[in-house]
């Protein structure tokens, strides 16, 4: 597989107090990495790293080979608020990232409907934001994110915010909508059952500075559902995680 | 059906509030506790009123061109330098300052100075109004401006936009409530700035008119051009309402969805 994305030797500190240390991660196509730890451990700051909104002290950061450190623009981002904005109509919200780059708003806008069915929304175009449930709009959310990247995502905890009702339903959307889609996913968390259960690898981020201590392939078929989180094989890696945590 | 009931009575109470002061004051005079030459009663208020209504409507029709100007002068103005305070560090820490001071000079002071500087024309009036209407706009929309979500800002650079698409896409729509909040202010004192400078000397407009009045001692006229001047302000403050609503569909839209949720 190829890969899409590498951050190498990534270092930053804030002042004297160091978040991070040479980490290093990479992900490859189509794939969905989860990027696990307790909270403090720099996962926030490697994002912003990766997503070129900050410099790293030392370390680069390449797209597709091509160098990014630094460099905002190439990476679509998401976080745990959906930021959707609040005087824009959901199909001008997430055909925003198209209309930046230039497209014109009527060509964005289709473009951006097309997708609508997929990810759930067909029907609340011309709703405001505001009148969407949270699922909804984190999905609304998704599709922004979707539609301005270049095949790769950076998801900072995109479903922490929910109920456990709500984000068990957007778990099993999101293995649905991934097989349809092309993305490289990088996907923050600090759920482990949430890491386990969608990605294709976890790297464990932990200690202060942060550190990649582990990197732990999921070798279980996809799509996956629901049942896959009640079985013996997913406790083992769970098992397996918690002692690497050190819980 | 009782909150309807309750919300017919909150808006019928300030209206009989009016009444019950107007019957007072129609009744004062009536029975001669005022004398009649020093305050003129509600009926002869709106009998002068009628009287003089071309008359009324003329000098309106200087006052609004003066305030429509200096408010668009005011408006332009404002965006610009709350732009350019937004943008760079320097000039908002270097202008803010001095916009403050400005706002504690007395408008009445400076009037007669204009009208020295600028003549009797309807300039030294415009400037009024622009120096009395800008620092609530510029100061509104400053703050717009600023406390736009840096969440939204940062997801807006991962899109890959320019400062500029910033600006359009997020800084200018998060403003405006609060350009509106300024605008509602600052028409209100519009009026009474062009009002204000037209005192001091000029050919027509509702200030001069007041003062022709005041020093022919007719007060029923001086009465109903006050009246004038307060029902402008409030149409006016009303028209900003109503752009807003216009300009911004989407607060419409959740206030309704809210009232309708709270009445079920």
């Amino acid at each position: 597989m190829d890969t899409k994305l590498t951050a190498e030797g990534i270092s930053k500190s804030y002042g004297t107090t160091k978040i991070l240390d040479s980490v290093s991660i990479e992900l490859r196509d189509r794939e969905l990495v989860s990027l696990l730890g307790v909270s403090g451990a720099g996962k926030t700051t490697l994002f912003n790293v990766i997503s070129g909104l900050m410099e790293p002290d030392c370390g680069h950061v390449f797209l597709k080979g091509q160098e990014i450190t630094g460099n905002a623009g190439h990476i679509a981002y998401m976080l745990q608020k959906d930021l959707l904005l609040p005087y824009r109509t959901v199909v001008d919200n997430t055909a925003l990232p198209l209309i930046l780059h230039g497209v014109p708003k009527k060509e964005a806008r289709e473009q951006a409907s097309a997708h609508f069915a997929e990810f759930g929304l067909d029907g609340t175009q011309k709703k405001w934001p505001a009148q969407l449930s949270g699922g909804m709009r984190q999905r609304a959310a998704l599709l922004r994110t979707y539609l301005s990247s270049e095949g790769v995502a950076l998801l900072d905890e995109p479903f922490s915010a929910l109920d456990t009702i709500t984000k068990d339903a957007m778990h099993t959307w999101y293995l649905n909508v991934m097989q349809k889609i092309e993305l490289s996913t990088l996907f923050i968390t600090h759920d482990i059952d949430e890491a386990i259960l969608l990605s294709d690898r976890i790297y464990i981020l932990a200690g202060k500075p942060g550190k990649i201590i582990a990197e732990l392939p999921v070798n279980v078929p996809k799509p996956r559902t629901r049942e896959f989180t009640l079985t013996d094989e997913f406790l083992q890696y769970k098992r397996k995680i918690i002692s690497l945590l050190r819980l | 059906m009782h909150r309807k009931l309750q919300s017919i009575t909150d808006k019928l109470s300030p209206v009989f509030l009016i009444l019950i002061v107007l019957i007072v004051w129609q009744s004062v005079v009536s029975l001669g506790v005022v004398p009649n030459f020093m305050l003129p009663s509600p009926v002869q208020v709106v009998e002068a009123f009628v009287d003089d209504f071309s008359s009324l409507m003329e000098n309106a029709a200087t006052s609004l061109q003066e305030t429509f100007w200096g408010m668009l002068i005011a408006i332009t103005l404002a965006f610009g330098s709350a732009y350019l305070m937004d943008r760079f560090r320097l000039v908002k820490k270097s202008l803010y300052p001095i916009l403050i001071l400005t706002q504690t000079v007395p408008t009445v002071a400076i009037a007669p100075l204009l009208v020295l500087w600028f003549g009797y024309d309807m300039s030294p009036k415009i400037i009024l109004v622009v120096i009395s209407c800008y620092f609530p706009i510029a100061v509104g929309l400053l703050n717009g401006f600023t406390s736009a979500d840096p969440d939204v800002i940062n997801l807006m650079r991962t899109m890959g936009s320019s400062r500029w698409q910033i600006f359009c896409h997020v800084k200018m729509p998060y403003s405006l409530s609060n350009f509106f909040s300024g605008l509602r202010i600052s028409v209100s004192y519009s009026v009474i700035g062009a009002v204000v400078a037209e005192w001091l000397g000029g050919n027509s407009g509702l200030g001069v008119y007041m003062t022709r009045v005041r020093k022919s001692y007719a007060y029923d006229r001086m009465f109903a051009v006050i009246l004038l001047v307060s029902v402008i302000s409030l149409v006016l403050m009303k028209l900003v309402d109503v752009l807003q609503r216009v300009c911004m569909p989407w607060e419409q839209n959740c206030r309704e969805e809210t009232s309708e949720s709270t009445c079920q």
